[in-house]
């Protein structure tokens, strides 16, 4: 692999952006701190969230499923094995679900992928819950002595994680497949490109990612209930907000990751008895006024400056 | 576009927020909440937390406010919807510790929302005096977190006083060992249930009926009709708010014949004797409350006239109690939050509940446990330590 001099300041850049980040629980434990894991968590969602659904265009409501599975496994084996460890542990499990639902479903194209994925998150906890229900009260209740700075640290090391997966798919042979497959599935198959293969592998991505999110954040909410962990407002939220940003780059979903939450937070704390109704508001907005979101409105805005330039 | 109305509307706003800004400046003591509004436990904080809630302040502040080292200080509420979700709580109780500089902040709604804020409260040294967190984790939670404290009782408890009801009944003569025993398939349905069945194997009951349903079942009916084709002397459910009503329901369609019928959660609710009517009459369930004593009375005609709503018969008056609590430790110690923990493990507290004092585990020892709609009221039938329990009936038809 060869890179060239703008590959190695952009990577130079990512590592500083990423070095800087970590330094915020030296500066606050508090508030900022709290906003900070919000936006380290979606940042890891949206990002490997839009590495699938960007270049493919399938869009994916499994988040809360591999989430609430990711929860799971640090509810149940945090008394006996080491924190690290269920957050591989979690990854590959979310990897391995990925792959089995990906072969199932990644045949199916358009809404029918989209419903699957909305009942996921259902089939999963209604499973667990029956396993729990069977087995008596296990996993429910998770008392680490991990604070916020470590959950912080963790979600930030996932996320440099996801960015460096993305920026190598995006150079591999798996990336410029995809690309061929968002832009036209039949042309793909035609230049003999194993499309499902593909969509599979790439489809595992958001699935650990988003198992690993889970499993970091199962201390935070100490006590493990199948309703809060597999919550399908997730799916939505890291859908809106890759939207926000832009699905169509790597860098895109922070974009919107960072605004949208801000916003979140401007509305609960002003709005305590409109909460849902404002962000229900915000939602179609964006989608009216946004469509491509910020990366598609940052390209609008060059080409306007260029036209002007040119005329 | 015409920026007159729009400068007059910035700078009515401007001036609104300074005058409050201002408002908030002079002596108060800023109190938080955080609970759902919106959410699938919203249903029950909306009955149970809120109502309360409102109603302390209001009837603190019309009395003058409470007396903080010789001065009487107002109390200025701030509120959040955690919209049921544990991040949500997370953030509104950092917000409201770091942003707000709220003295105090009352507990959340329910055991996992709680759970998730109880890291915050530690760290910002808030007592947190939990009310809907029912959980048999008490010395490991009180260990971990040591400002937090418990008061509606242990789920084994809850879970062993049933049997304890249904044992002394059948000793009386009054029905036979069989019963049929349910639960949702979520998490205090299941530790319920857990809790529950070698209990009830070890009074020697014979459990002649067992399922599950998942949370959210629309059709109850096989439920009640399995329970039914085993022919119980009674009948278990360890059920949440919708399936509470919805076995109610079915019992009714079915005509389920048994001598003792519980519901678990929500039963106490006014909602659950307002929809069922004289049908609720011997429905057992969990919580309970004196319902005659003077100081209840006087704190549910209280909370109907200022929220225009009845207060429940279980958790709404404890989590009053929680306030008198927190009001008494205040006025005895003034707003250093250290100062008030270390006094909520000593002290007693005269509460409308009685008194309450928390035990080496943070936990308040006394509390209803079993109740029961008699005549239109649901009434204490059973509890730890707490006055004015009365006779079981037995569960005559469905009319």
């Amino acid at each position: 692999m060869s890179l060239t001099a703008t590959d190695i300041r952009n990577l130079c850049l990512a590592s500083l952006v990423f070095a800087i980040c970590a330094l915020l629980p030296l500066g606050d434990q508090g508030y900022w701190l709290g906003l900070g894991v919000t936006i380290a968590m979606f940042t890891a969602l949206a990002t490997s969230w839009a590495l699938f659904s960007g270049p493919t265009h399938y869009i994916s409501l499994a988040t809360a499923a591999f989430f609430g599975v990711g929860t799971y496994v640090t509810g149940l084996g945090i008394d006996t094995l080491p924190f690290w460890s269920l957050v591989g542990l979690a990854g590959v499990i979310g990897a391995v679900l990925a792959a089995l639902v990906g072969l199932a479903t990644l045949r199916l194209s358009g809404v029918y992928f989209v419903i699957f994925t909305l009942g996921l998150a259902e089939l999963v906890r209604q499973v667990i819950t029956w396993v729990q229900n069977n087995s008596g009260q296990k996993g429910l209740y998770v008392l680490t002595d991990l604070d916020e700075a470590g959950i912080y640290w963790w979600l930030l090391g996932l996320s440099a994680a996801v960015f460096l997966t993305g920026w190598l798919i995006g150079r591999s042979r798996l990336g410029f497949a995809l690309r061929i497959i968002g832009d036209d599935e039949t042309v793909a198959a035609h230049s003999g490109i194993n499309t499902a293969r593909a969509k599979v592998l790439l489809f595992m991505v958001p699935g650990a990612v988003a198992a690993m999110t889970g499993a970091i954040l199962a201390p935070r909410y100490v006590y493990i209930e199948p309703s809060l962990a597999f919550a399908p407002i997730l799916s939505f939220q890291v859908v809106i907000m890759a939207l926000l940003g832009g699905a169509s780059r790597l860098w895109g979903p922070v974009l919107g990751v960072i605004p949208f939450t801000f916003l979140l937070e401007a509305v609960s704390s002003n709005f305590p008895n409109q909460t849902t109704l404002v962000i229900g508001v915000a939602f179609l907005v964006i989608v009216y006024l946004l469509p491509g979101g910020f990366v598609g409105l940052m390209g609008r805005i060059n080409r306007h400056l260029n036209t002007r330039e040119g005329a | 576009m015409n920026r007159r109305p729009f400068l007059k509307l910035v700078s009515a706003l401007t001036i609104a927020s300074a005058l409050a800004a201002s408002a908030a400046t002079a002596e108060t003591i800023r109190i938080g909440a955080v609970a759902p509004k919106t959410g699938p436990l919203a249903g029950g904080a909306t009955v149970t937390q809120w109502p309360s809630i409102y109603l302390w302040v209001e009837q603190v502040n019309a009395a003058g406010g409470l007396t903080v080292d010789g001065e009487q200080m107002m109390i200025e509420l701030i509120e959040y919807d955690d919209q049921t979700n544990p991040g949500e709580t997370i953030k509104a109780v950092q917000r409201l510790a770091t942003q707000d500089d709220a003295h105090f902040i009352i507990a959340p709604y329910g055991t996992g929302l709680n759970l998730a804020a109880a890291p915050l409260f530690d760290r910002y040294g808030y007592p947190q005096i939990a009310v809907s967190a029912i959980t048999d984790q008490q010395p490991e939670l009180s260990a971990q977190f040591p400002n937090m404290f418990f008061t509606l009782g242990t789920t084994t408890a809850l879970a062993a006083d049933v049997v304890k009801v249904l044992t002394d009944m059948r000793d009386a003569g009054q029905m036979g060992d069989r019963v049929a025993m349910v639960n949702v398939a979520d998490a205090f349905g299941i530790e319920l249930a857990t809790a529950a069945k070698p209990l009830f194997e070890e009074a020697g009951f014979e459990l002649v009926y067992e399922t599950s349903y998942p949370l959210g079942t629309q059709d109850l009916s096989p439920v009640i009709k399995g329970a039914a084709a085993a022919e119980p002397d009674a009948f278990v459910a360890w059920s949440y708010p919708p399936d509470t009503f919805g076995l109610t329901e079915q019992a009714m369609i079915e005509n389920l014949d048994v001598k003792a019928f519980y519901t678990a959660v929500a039963t106490p609710f006014p909602g659950y004797g307002a929809r069922f009517g004289a049908a609720a009459e011997g429905v057992l369930g969990a919580g309970g409350v004196n319902p005659d004593s003077p100081a209840f009375m006087e704190y549910a005609a209280a909370h109907e006239e200022v929220t225009g709503e009845k207060p429940d018969y279980w958790a709404s008056a404890t989590t009053y109690a929680s306030l008198e609590i927190l009001a008494q430790a205040i006025e005895a110690v003034g707003l250093d939050r250290a100062a008030v923990t270390a006094h909520l493990r000593e002290s007693t507290y005269e509460t409308i509940l009685g008194p309450i004092s928390f035990d080496e585990n943070n936990s308040n020892p006394d509390f209803w446990t079993v109740g029961q709609w008699q005549g239109g009221v649901f009434k204490g039938v059973a509890s730890r330590g707490r006055d004015g329990t009365v006779p079981v009936i037995l569960k005559e038809g469905w009319e």
